[in-house]
């Protein structure tokens, strides 16, 4: 069974009594270890797909269940425990709290699920390594360089090992240098199983995703799935999915 | 997430901006220690009511007085005699629940003079030792008279400070306190000796002025000697017990009743009776059955009233309440105002922290969870400020105590630390409320695309 499984699902907006689809009949499938981009320019509705894919909007019409689990019937409590435990978020801004250091920022999904401090403390020292910034845990976010907060923010999306990344324009507000560094990061992330979703508008960001998704209006215009085509990267070290 | 983690992000936050959470937490001391300082002051006034009622005698003690006959009796008013001391006799004998029954007369227009000295007053009466006990007078130098001064109607007197202090001077004149006992005085042609002084009265405040200026060098009055009006203490009864001379009733009976120059009848009519009765609770009955009593030996003339302390003690409780009651309302509505102030800072504060609340909300924050932290973050402010706020309410009461001219030391009682300290809370958590649900609500989308 697949990760993802999304069936018609449609998200319909009223805006002053005019019917805006931003999502039109989306069916879409991600198996579990699967490095995707969605791309699409603004207004495509890439970013209402994102949202409903990472609970925190939930569809107007259509079926969507995530690890097993019936989403579009889901409770706001449900899906808030579903966002915790199942879900991490790489925003474009990054969205550290600037009053926290980073090791709380770290920490702070943990605080949500009810994990003792001694737990937090050492996942979220671990998930730090894993971005190579467990010499920066007692500096606030303002004094990092955005790599360096990029990389705090995808430390604190993986910290509660969830089952799905969604990074949101993680390279938008970075330099190009600095923006290839954290494209290098979700692709050794991918290499170790982790499912990540990148959306972004940018084509070239998409290249490095052995699968693409393209929205245009609400709908999904092309897939382009490199491995399916045999073109898959020689340098890529993505496992081949489970079939 | 657990209420030590809601509560240390509230405590963050609050020290994130410290200027502006004591601002807010200003308004919360502001209305604490004013409720406190408040509820101090009135304690205070009632404690030194309280304490005047006892210094006169306190609940039990009843005069009984003249009064005009009533309409259907003004015929018979050529009949009337008054109080006499046969009613004085008559109640010791036949009124068991009065526990006390003491005659006074008061005795008018004597000059006192000694030396060349001169005193006035209004309280030099004739009456037993027993005046003592009831009018709750202690004696503190030399003695009172006794029964055979009495029986012989000796020539003396008990005086109260005040007496001394206009014959022989007062303390802050003479270098040592006079103790007269064994002075001469004249009163009205009449040589007396004084044999005994009553202590001192004064009310808490009284002795805490005079200490105090017993420790300042005194500012020396240019020009001749003078006194002021109205002088003394503000406290009526204290002034009146200092200004007390007794003597046995014998002896004023027979040396001042003739001097009078005025009929018996007349003349009777200066005796007050005080009766005490046992327990308060006895009051209806006692007073019942020294009416029974005095209606007999009084052939059934009513010209007779009886008075208690009841009225003052209900007018007591009742000015207690009123200033309590207005003293509450404004230390409240300055307590409200320092929530409006926390509740207008917590909106301000959720406007700000709209991206943290869709963050949180995105890394798995319920509703519950932001409304539980936001109300946390403003009971918290509340809290703090409610425990400063009685901090500061001591040096408020101090200060209150040192600028205004009451009678009475505020004394800040624990129900009312508590009482303002809890409501403080309340506020807080109160104007938590609003602010907590509108952030609660936030979607987590537009929260966190909130610009």
């Amino acid at each position: 069974m697949p990760l993802v499984e999304l069936r018609h699902v449609s998200k319909i907006y009223h805006l002053g009594g005019e019917e805006i689809r931003a999502l039109d009949d989306v069916s879409l499938d991600i198996e579990a270890g699967e490095f995707i981009s969605i791309i699409g320019p603004s207004g495509s509705g890439k970013s209402t797909l994102m949202h409903i894919l990472g609970c925190l909007d939930s569809p107007t019409r259509g079926e969507f269940t995530l690890d097993g689990i019936r989403i579009h019937e889901a409770s706001p409590r449900q899906l808030a425990s579903i966002r915790n435990q199942k879900i991490g978020f790489v925003f474009q801004f990054f969205n550290l709290l600037p009053k926290l250091n980073v090791l709380q920022n770290v920490e702070l999904p943990m605080i949500y699920s009810g994990v003792s401090s001694r737990e937090r403390r050492e996942r979220a020292v671990n998930a730090l390594k894993m971005v190579n910034l467990e010499n920066r845990m007692k500096h606030r976010p303002m004094q990092l360089s955005g790599g360096q907060q990029q990389r705090v923010a995808i430390a604190r999306a993986l910290v509660n090992n969830p089952r799905l990344v969604f990074a949101d324009e993680p390279t938008g507000n970075l330099d190009s240098h600095t923006g290839e560094a954290i494209l290098a990061l979700f692709r050794s992330l991918s290499g170790q199983g982790r499912t990540i979703a990148l959306v972004t508008h940018d084509p070239e960001i998409a290249a490095v995703t052995p699968r693409r998704i393209e929205i245009r209006d609400g709908k999904i215009s092309a897939q382009v799935d490199a491995r399916l085509a045999g073109l898959d990267r020689p340098t890529s070290a993505v496992p081949a999915p489970p079939p | 997430m657990n209420l030590w983690n809601a509560v240390s992000i509230g405590l963050k936050e609050i020290w994130a901006h410290k200027f502006r959470s004591f601002l807010t937490m200003l308004g919360i001391i502001l209305g604490v220690s004013s409720l406190v300082a408040m509820s101090a002051m009135v304690k205070g006034m009632e404690n030194g009511l309280k304490e005047a009622l006892i210094q006169i005698g306190g609940l039990q003690k009843i005069r009984i007085i003249d009064q005009d006959l009533p309409q259907t009796q003004l015929h018979l008013a050529d009949q009337a005699v008054g109080n006499t001391m046969d009613d004085v006799y008559a109640l010791q004998r036949s009124a068991p629940l009065v526990q006390l029954v003491t005659p006074e007369m008061r005795l008018r227009n004597l000059t006192i003079t000694r030396g060349g000295k001169t005193a006035d007053t209004w309280m030099i009466c004739g009456t037993w030792p027993s005046a003592l006990e009831m009018n709750q007078h202690v004696v503190e130098h030399g003695r009172m008279f006794n029964e055979i001064d009495d029986e012989n109607a000796r020539n003396v007197c008990v005086i109260g400070t005040a007496m001394r202090d206009a014959l022989f001077g007062s303390p802050e004149e003479t270098v040592e306190p006079v103790i007269p006992i064994g002075e001469q005085i004249n009163i009205s042609g009449q040589l007396f000796t004084i044999i005994g002084m009553f202590q001192h009265y004064e009310s808490e405040q009284e002795k805490k002025i005079r200490e105090l200026r017993a420790r300042e060098p005194k500012a020396k009055r240019e020009g001749p000697a003078r006194q002021s009006f109205g002088r003394g203490g503000p406290n009526f009864v204290y002034r009146m017990k200092n200004n007390t001379i007794y003597m046995p009733m014998n002896t004023a009976w027979l040396k001042f009743r003739a001097s009078m120059g005025s009929n018996s009848a007349a003349a009777s009519r200066e005796l007050t009776v005080n009766v005490r009765v046992n327990d308060i609770e006895q009051l209806n009955p006692a007073l019942q059955q020294a009416r029974n009593v005095l209606m007999s030996t009084h052939k059934g003339i009513e010209d007779f009233n009886f008075m208690t302390q009841e009225d003052w003690a209900e007018n007591i409780t009742v000015a207690i309440r009123n200033a309590r009651l207005s003293g509450g309302i404004i230390a409240g509505i300055s307590l409200l105002v320092g929530g409006i102030g926390i509740m207008n800072i917590m909106l301000a504060s959720i406007t700000e922290r709209v991206r943290e609340v869709g963050l949180r909300k995105a890394v798995g924050a319920t509703g519950p969870d932001i409304f539980i932290q936001v109300l946390i973050e403003s009971t918290v402010i509340a809290f703090i400020g409610g425990l400063a706020g009685l901090a500061a309410s001591q040096g408020l009461v101090k200060v209150l105590g040192f600028m205004s001219p009451t009678d009475n030391t505020p004394i800040i009682t624990a129900t009312a630390m508590l009482v303002a300290f809890s409501s403080s809370v309340a506020v807080g958590v109160f104007a938590g409320l609003f602010p907590a649900v509108k952030a609660s609500r936030l979607h987590p989308i537009q929260a966190l695309r909130y610009e």
